[in-house]
């Protein structure tokens, strides 16, 4: 746990610094209270923070370095006020939020607007999400942001209230964690499968406590999107945080953003980079070329195995529990699973770059007659930018819906749910009992995988599929 | 917050592993505007399985990693209105171990065996000034952080405490803020 300090080596010298360390000591105000540069704040987890702040007669103290959205109960069909949601207790949190952030001076980019999507899309597609930065958000997918060399972690309400209040945190630093990659990731093989893969073998709670550092060639070969979506898992493995040191490719990516400094400060950002020596707590080594793409047949992430494996004997009684929820047989193919619907869309694969991968495997094939799918971009921005391209048309005259932004069915606080019993291949973050509607089952998968059992009605080995 | 001492007491068994926050508290409860009332629908689901029993007794003991996935605050505010001021696990979720300790619901890292042991107890006293759970005639220690404990044991407001901090917060922005990015664009 973070709040056992425990034993740390203190570097030798400052020359010998992780990247965690140096973004540590560059926001420590005093011992254990760290200065917040960026706070995103969405709908759900903000409301009783702002009353308590309301109660106690306290402000926000930086409103310019607090941004909100409305992303968990926004229905995907288009709606463009908060008037517009037909859920009574969607359309007030909503709301709730508006008039919050009116209150307090907090921008806002709600229902409607043009730049409103998931929190943890529009952070860095604004460019308000940069290298060095430390970031909360009352969202436990705030790892998102690590992507780009920061270090951005979930926080409760009590902590939205506290960084709110005092645009810092009580926060013992916690332990560090390398995962050093090593070979490439092997053709159809993604960025999703890669985290996925790590996480079956470090476990559900094998970060619990750490900071993440992802490093190594397979690491600095992926997109920013692909980063993004290391990041955002890392909280499936139980870690704080997951960060990515920025390189030419982050550059490239925060350049000409609305918020992004001009220019860039290369200088300081190019020294975002662990040192030679510098000390980790726990380190673990993977070979990238090992994995294959991943689904998972449980109901946690590391419940997940290789697209050629069956679904394995249960292992405890944790394992049996998982297969009846799912209604799985040990041993059964993972590609003779059958599927009802198809989810592409969540903080962890919505974003242009998922989006174009998704749309090139399903362009001129048709879904099949058994399931229906929909793809829902992370932002309104996201999705001007594929209805530009045309995927918009790729996918529905494949027979996809086309939603508009919003977390969607990843968690289903809105509209968009499973049934009970319908079975999902989803490119979202979780696939706890219910998380996507009461008795659903969900299998994580990459956006390629997902778009190839779209068209095939099952699980495919994308890397034969023709 | 209310101080917290000793919690003392039956307790209740949760034989489970993972315990995600999705299943303390599903999200259909997640859309309320206030804090308090979430006690009756925790563990929703999980609550119309045949066989569930769970009493609101003072302790909660569980399996390894509990309160793992969404940073729902709500959790351990259903937890605490429905009646558990402390719980017991050989592990918890960062986040979720982070907000009990805001909510003054005492999370109680034990080992596996102790676990198992305290799981067979009837009932049990946690001292958080003596950092023991005493059960059976038994005694065994756990650890928490020491500030983490000075404001548990006092009921301290951590915005209050931060504020006697201000100048510190002032001098950082002064000095060392890093420039922007500006969100009130």
């Amino acid at each position: 746990m973070s709040t056992q300090s425990g034993e740390r080596a203190v570097p030798a010298s400052p020359s010998s610094q992780s990247l965690f360390d140096k973004i540590w000591r560059a926001h420590e105000v005093a011992d254990s209270l760290i200065y917040i540069d960026l706070h995103l704040v969405h709908e759900v987890t903000s409301p009783q923070a702002f009353e308590a702040l309301r109660l106690a007669g306290r402000t926000v103290r930086r409103p310019d370095r607090t941004l909100a959205t409305a992303d968990h109960n926004v229905p995907t069909d288009g709606s463009r006020v908060a008037a517009q949601i037909a859920d009574h207790l969607s359309r007030v949190q909503v709301e709730t939020l508006e008039r919050n952030c009116e209150e307090f001076g907090v921008p806002v980019h709600s229902i409607g607007a043009a730049r409103q999507g998931i929190v943890h899309v529009i952070g860095p597609e604004m460019g308000v999400t940069q290298p060095g930065m430390t970031i909360v958000c009352g969202d436990s997918h705030t790892s998102t942001h690590g992507a780009f060399g920061a270090l951005a972690f979930g926080i409760g309400t009590s902590e939205v209230e506290h960084v709110l209040a005092t645009q810092t945190l009580q926060q013992r630093k916690p332990r560090s964690m390398r995962i050093l990659y090593s070979g490439e990731l092997g053709y159809g093989v993604s960025a999703k499968d890669l985290i996925l893969g790590t996480i079956g073998r470090i476990g559900v709670e094998g970060g619990v406590g750490h900071v993440i550092e992802y490093a190594g060639p397979p690491i600095e070969a992926l997109s920013m999107e692909g980063r993004m979506t290391v990041c955002n898992m890392t909280i499936e493995g139980g870690g704080r945080a997951g960060m990515i040191a920025p390189d030419e490719t982050t550059f490239e990516w925060v350049e000409g953003r609305e918020a992004a400094p001009d220019p860039l400060p290369l200088d300081e950002w190019r020294g975002l980079r662990t040192d030679e020596g510098a000390h980790f707590d726990t380190e673990v080594v993977i070979d990238a070329s090992a994995i294959s793409p991943q689904v998972t047949w449980g109901t946690t992430p590391s419940m997940v195995c290789d697209v050629t494996a069956a679904v394995p004997e249960p292992a405890s009684e944790g394992d049996e529990r998982a297969l009846d929820y799912m209604a799985l047989e040990a041993g059964t193919p993972i590609q003779d699973i059958h599927l009802d619907r198809i989810f592409i869309g969540s903080c962890t694969n919505s974003r242009i770059g998922d989006l174009r991968e998704a749309a090139e495997l399903v362009r001129g094939r048709k879904v099949a007659s058994t399931l229906s799918a929909m793809v829902v971009p992370g932002s309104q921005q996201v999705a001007a930018q594929a209805e530009k391209e045309g995927l918009d048309e790729v996918f529905r005259s494949a027979g996809f819906d086309w939603r508009s932004a919003g977390c969607s069915m990843c968690l289903g606080m809105n509209p968009d749910t499973l049934a009970p019993g319908e079975r999902c291949a989803s490119t979202s973050n979780r696939n706890f009992e219910g998380r996507q509607g009461r008795g659903g089952r969900t299998h994580l998968v990459s956006p390629k995988m997902a778009a190839a059992a779209a068209v095939e009605g099952r699980f495919v080995d994308i890397r034969e599929w023709e | 917050m209310n101080a917290v001492t000793k919690i003392r007491g039956p307790i209740s068994v949760l034989r489970r592993s993972d315990v995600d926050t999705d299943q303390i508290i599903p999200k259909q409860f997640l859309k309320r505007v206030e804090r308090s009332g979430f006690g009756e629908f925790l563990f929703y689901d999980w609550a119309k399985e045949p066989g569930w029993d769970l009493d609101p007794n003072p302790i909660l003991v569980a399996g390894r990693n509990f309160g793992c996935g969404s940073s729902r605050e709500h959790a351990p505010w259903a937890l605490e209105d429905f009646g558990f001021k402390a719980l017991v696990a050989p592990s918890f979720a960062d986040i979720f171990y982070s907000n009990c300790t805001k909510v003054g619901l005492l999370p109680v890292p034990l080992a596996e065996e102790e676990v198992e042991a305290l799981m067979g107890a009837v009932e049990a006293e946690i001292d958080l000034e003596a950092q023991v759970v005493r059960f059976d005639g038994r005694e065994v220690a756990f650890e928490i952080d020491a500030e983490i404990r000075r404001r548990l044991l006092n009921g301290l407001d951590d915005i209050g405490v931060t504020l006697l901090a201000a100048d510190a917060i002032e001098a950082y922005e002064r000095d060392r803020e890093r420039e922007g990015p500006v969100t009130t664009l």
